[in-house]
């Protein structure tokens, strides 16, 4: 698996955008989410937290587009505004895995040895639990908190950029330009951090792009089980989870718009690591 | 046979570090158990030390990790404080209502995406290619709660199509003798038609809503690896010996395309393991996932190491079955 950084070749965005038209309705989505994340909390029409118990479980509306809970907040207010703290979850415990699991990766591949065999046990043992079950587990141990959801979740995918820096690097140590970068009086860390980590880059932020989807799914199905944010947040999950008391009775809206937003977001993230995939690594292409 | 028995015993070490590690996490837990009962008022503070010391918790941490080991050797994975039972018979009460809910499932979601893979290879680009590629790309962004819950809506609340979601049984039904646990297979030995169907149709919302997030992975799978195999050149062979087509599909390109498919489904049977936790959270059906969540609420050490556990277990034995059906499959993988 040797093969040098890929350069995204000139045009290859537009062709990849021309070439598929879900990745441009992904785009879109994308920037949408982007938008609310930013400034949906100055653009909502009602307060998130405001209850009002004089318009509780009402049906959407011209004035309630998304109609109100069971204590009468605007539930369009409240998914709007749970945008941004959804995606920071996400988005800080992918960065966490990746920055944690390609350094530690890396290290492990390059210099092997003990610390290597260890830390490559490890991986193994931590792969050997069903990932939403480690999760769990990690949210309750750590403690209930969002900054745990962002760690349980970082450490439930660091296995994946452990294993992937390190079978990238394995293999480049004798290449000629590390040699050249040795015989020049380059020491090991500068190796490892001005040569061999550009190189392996792009598989690892590949892993990375795929991975967010999945860690928005994953921290917002923690909070429906009670784990991690805590009402009265506005958060997906939660939501979610609030309105499921209430679907048998008929009351479908408290589920579906949090839950829509969800799924677009996931959608969004989907597939647009799949098109960024494309994009970066020519191998791949179908 | 000899590499079944190397990769059984390569499955050891991974196993103990599973219980280390389910050892630790258990006991980093905030919130100590003993004073989880002194917020009972009645307990004074030598009440509170005597649990400490039944616990265990008293003692350096590893010689309750040597405890634990031991224990564990017996089979004793400890007592719920929330029930005062042994947490292995609450498993063991618990553990068939999710296996038969996951199985069904899996089953489902087998029956379902390996045709559809199968038809969007036969022709890829077609219409029918990209209605695969629309519904897959749909279903792995699908929150499996968000999904459940919808599908009670349409198919309970509107529809009325399906009992009330609650359980595994209508509770105005009496269950079958116990005998595998297994409420479908039960109801056969015991003969009655009446519960079968009715537990079947219990178990059909939460089945589906768990077979359409396993479908993604499974129909992605099959068509990736089917086009693949026609393309390659013992299929050019058969087809310019005049093999029939479906000859070429069923017998040839089928089996060796079914190599990765196969991995594939150890994977998605261990994601379904995971989901069982939001499914039966969902649909209150009182499996091992309820039971872990209550646990947690409850900071209840003993029931969470043991679900941990078996999960890792089944985990693990998930990956052998696959690895030893695979160097069946494929004779290549076994050398």
């Amino acid at each position: 698996m040797t093969h040098p950084v890929h350069p995204v070749r000139q045009g290859g965005l537009r062709r990849a955008l021309r070439g598929n038209p879900l990745n441009l309705f992904a785009l879109a989505l994308f920037a949408l989410l982007c938008f609310a994340a930013a400034f949906g909390p100055l653009l909502v029409p009602h307060d998130p937290l405001a209850t009002d118990a004089a318009a509780a479980l009402q049906p959407p509306s011209a004035r309630h587009w998304f109609g109100t809970d069971q204590i009468g907040r605007d539930l369009f207010s409240r998914v709007v505004v749970a945008t941004r703290l959804d995606l920071l979850i996400a988005l800080g415990a992918v960065s966490l895995s990746l920055v944690a699991g390609s350094a530690l990766g890396a290290i492990i591949g390059y210099w092997g040895g003990v610390l290597d065999t260890v830390v490559s046990r490890l991986v193994d043992v931590l792969m050997a639990f069903p990932l939403f079950v480690l999760a769990m587990a990690l949210v309750a141990a750590l403690g209930n908190s969002v900054i745990n959801v962002v760690y349980a979740t970082a450490i439930v995918n660091l296995p994946f950029y452990i294993r992937l820096a390190r079978s990238e690097v394995r293999p480049r140590r004798a290449l000629g330009y590390v040699e050249a970068a040795r015989a020049g009086g380059s020491g090991d860390w500068r190796i490892l951090l001005r040569h061999l980590i550009p190189n392996i880059a792009a598989p690892l932020v590949i892993q990375a792009s795929v991975n967010l989807g999945w860690a928005v799914l994953n921290a917002a199905a923690l909070s429906f089980l009670g784990l991690g944010v805590r009402p009265p947040t506005p958060e997906w999950g939660i939501m979610v989870a609030e309105g499921a008391r209430f679907i048998a009775s008929g009351e479908w809206w408290i589920v579906t718009f949090p839950g829509l937003a969800l799924m677009l977001a996931v959608l969004a993230f989907n597939l647009l690591g799949d098109a960024l995939r494309d994009l970066l690594d020519p191998r791949l292409r179908r | 046979m000899s590499r079944v028995g190397l990769r059984l015993l390569s499955a050891i070490p991974t196993l103990f570090g599973v219980v280390v590690v389910t050892f630790l996490l258990t006991r980093v837990l905030p919130g100590d158990p003993a004073v989880f009962f002194a917020s009972n008022p009645a307990m004074s503070a030598a009440d509170i030390a005597a649990v400490r010391e039944t616990l265990g918790l008293d003692q350096p941490l590893y010689q309750q990790f040597l405890i634990y080991l031991g224990n564990l050797a017996q089979g004793d994975l400890g007592r719920s404080i929330a029930t005062g039972q042994p947490v292995a018979a609450e498993f063991a009460r618990r553990l068939p209502a999710s296996a038969e809910l996951t199985c069904l499932a899996f089953l489902l979601a087998v029956s379902v995406a390996v045709p559809l893979g199968l038809a969007a290879a036969l022709r890829p680009g077609s219409l029918v290619d990209h209605a695969v590629r629309l519904i897959v790309t749909l279903g792995v962004s699908m929150p499996t709660f968000v999904t459940g819950l919808l599908m009670i809506y349409v198919f309970y609340v509107l529809a009325g199509v399906v009992p009330e979601p609650i359980g595994r049984l209508d509770p105005f039904l009496f269950e079958p003798a116990r005998v595998t646990g297994f409420l479908t297979i039960d109801a056969l030995l015991a003969g009655d038609r009446q519960i079968l169907a009715a537990a079947l149709h219990q178990m059909l919302l939460p089945a589906a809503t768990m077979a359409l997030f396993a479908l993604a992975p499974l129909t992605r799978m099959t068509r990736a690896a089917m086009i693949a195999t026609l393309g390659s050149e013992f299929i050019r062979t058969a087809r310019a010996a005049g093999l029939s087509r479906g000859r070429i599909v069923v017998v040839y390109a089928l089996r060796n395309a079914l190599l990765p498919v196969v991995t594939t489904m150890g994977m998605v049977f261990s994601y379904m393991l995971g989901a069982n936790v939001l499914v039966e959270r969902v649909f209150s059906w009182p499996g091992i996932g309820a039971f872990a969540i209550d646990s947690i609420v409850n900071l209840d050490y003993a029931p969470l190491q043991g679900f941990m556990l078996i999960m890792a277990a089944l985990f693990i034995a998930v990956n052998l079955v696959v690895d030893i059906v695979s160097a069946i499959i494929d004779p290549r993988v076994g050398h």
